[in-house]
């Protein structure tokens, strides 16, 4: 899966700076971003909206068994996060104290090494979070 | 009461290193139309489920392959996709068929061979169910989407992780009684509680297992059904809604929004409610997910399906058997054949045909069918007799 550079070049915004959209007729924001706003569908204003990558844990789980490509990462903690900005997305939780992630708890973005391909192939980065 | 099913054919459910595709499909279609007691030349249309034989056994074209391996070659044959909820679709797309009055015999079928690759390789295959760009990409595996939304029940209504292992030990016990399940082997709670975990608080038993298997099912228009059968089953309701596709665009996690709305569609079409229901067959492709599934068709209060679950409302024996074949979780859960399976189990019930785990004096049935963590619903509503 996802052996095509384009396929992850084209996200960079999103996946490397959290770039999402903001619909500027209804004020809503989204992350990930959309093309349309489902709101206000063809009378959508959609621009690029930049998430300032704080916001806090909504749901969390530990993953122990992984698909091809997160083997070797196990286990590892997956959250829903609730952006500041009032968005959700779903992330991974890294260098942070196992015992204090919970919901409620306030997180900050970072920039990560999501998984590579194989030996040769595609590295991909994006956002993960820790705890604040 | 426009559609009726007059045949089911189902093959067992499992591991079978030794069957293919083509042979699973071939198997259970034929078995129908057997059952049915119809010829082939009578099937005017199908419509088969498969959620992606394109990664499991890299092949597509999947509805040209079932018409001629199943010697029906020269009929509309289609292929219908919405993740797990393929089966639950291809029905709707044969009941839609007939209703439209384009056709007045069709066969539903569904299937899916999962044991053809890695169990890895088998979880990035069913990550595609969710958002592979904004949640699979994240390593959010299934087992992750339905824990994230475990976790949210737990918080907002105190589920236990014991009302989880409760509903794999009660559709456990059913799968003992129904001989096509893949495990005929009951579990304590104990040893749900104590098995290996997968994603917190989801455990090894909390999950339906990877699955070989396929099951078909005729319709046929009421015309029809009353000339080719003695013993029809009416679908009353077929209804299909949906959610947006990843988790995290949901208000709501602790809610299954396209349930609820298939379900308030499919009791108003049926003109009645949730109290009619006999007997009904969720998708529980994990513990929680059943939970869910009741409150969302109304068997219980939001929040209350765990209780409701330990008071063994939801056993063979209490007031709403819920997943009397042993559920996903112990029938099996090749994707694209379980809600067609789901289907066969409604008919037999009806027929009163389902042996030990038989429901008495069942009228109603109601099939509940999702795709991915809840973007697709399809509910069917199953009925005895036309008043």
């Amino acid at each position: 899966m996802g052996e095509g550079l384009a396929l992850h070049w084209r996200l960079k915004q999103p996946r490397y700076n959290l770039v999402g959209t903001e619909c500027k007729a209804c004020g809503e924001k989204y992350f990930p971003p959309r093309n349309i706003c489902p709101q206000c569908r063809r009378k959508s204003q959609i621009q690029p909206f930049k998430f300032s990558g704080n916001g806090k844990i909504y749901s969390y789980t530990v993953v122990r068994a992984a698909p091809t490509g997160f083997e070797f990462q196990t286990p590892y903690a997956i959250a829903v996060i609730e952006l500041d900005e009032g968005a959700k997305c779903t992330a991974q939780i890294v260098d942070s104290d196992p015992n204090k992630i919970k919901n409620g708890a306030k997180v900050k973005m970072v920039f990560r090494k999501i998984m590579a391909d194989s030996e040769s192939g595609i590295i991909r980065y994006g956002y993960k979070f820790k705890l604040a | 009461m426009e559609v009726a099913v007059i045949g089911v054919g189902i093959t067992r459910f499992g591991e079978f290193w030794e069957k293919s595709y083509r042979e699973l499909i071939t198997h259970a279609g034929v078995n129908a139309i057997k059952d049915a007691k119809i010829e082939g030349d009578e099937v005017q249309s199908l419509y088969v489920g498969s959620m992606t034989p394109g990664v499991f056994i890299q092949q597509e074209h999947i509805g040209a392959l079932v018409a001629d391996n199943v010697g029906l070659s020269g009929i509309p044959a289609t292929r219908v996709e919405a993740a797990c909820a393929s089966g639950g679709l291809a029905l709707r797309q044969a009941y839609l068929a007939i209703k439209s009055g384009t056709a007045d015999v069709v066969v539903a079928g569904g299937v899916e061979k999962m044991t053809d690759v890695s169990t890895e390789h088998a979880t990035v295959a069913l990550a595609g169910a969710g958002d592979q760009e904004w949640e699979a990409f994240h390593g959010a595996t299934f087992p992750a989407l339905y824990a994230l939304m475990a976790r949210r029940h737990m918080i907002e209504y105190g589920t236990k992780e014991e009302d989880l292992a409760q509903v794999a030990v009660k559709n456990h016990s059913n799968g003992t009684l129904n001989p096509n399940a893949q495990f005929q082997k009951a579990f304590t709670l104990e040893q749900v509680m104590n098995s290996t975990p997968v994603a917190d608080p989801l455990k090894l038993l909390d999950c339906s297992p990877i699955t070989d298997g396929a099951a078909a099912v005729i319709l046929a228009s009421k015309e029809k059904a009353k000339k080719l059968c003695e013993n029809p089953v009416w679908i009353t309701a077929s209804s299909q809604a949906t959610d947006t596709l990843a988790l995290h665009d949901r208000k709501s996690l602790s809610q299954t929004r396209a349930s609820t709305i298939a379900a308030k569609n499919a009791y108003e079409s049926a003109k009645l409610g949730p109290n009619k229901i006999d007997f009904a067959e969720v998708h529980d492709c994990f513990t929680i997910a059943e939970l869910m599934a009741i409150e969302s068709l109304g068997f219980c209060e939001l929040g209350k399906s765990g209780k409701f679950t330990q008071d063994g409302e939801t056993s063979l024996k209490g007031s709403k058997p819920v997943n009397t074949s042993g559920g996903l979780k112990a029938k099996g859960h090749p994707v694209g054949a379980t809600g067609i399976a789901q289907a066969v189990e409604a008919t037999l019930q009806l027929r009163g045909e389902a042996g030990k785990r038989q429901v008495e004096g069942a009228h109603t049935g109601l099939t509940h069918n999702v795709g991915g963590s809840g973007a697709t619903s399809v509910i069917h509503i199953f009925q005895k007799e036309v008043d």
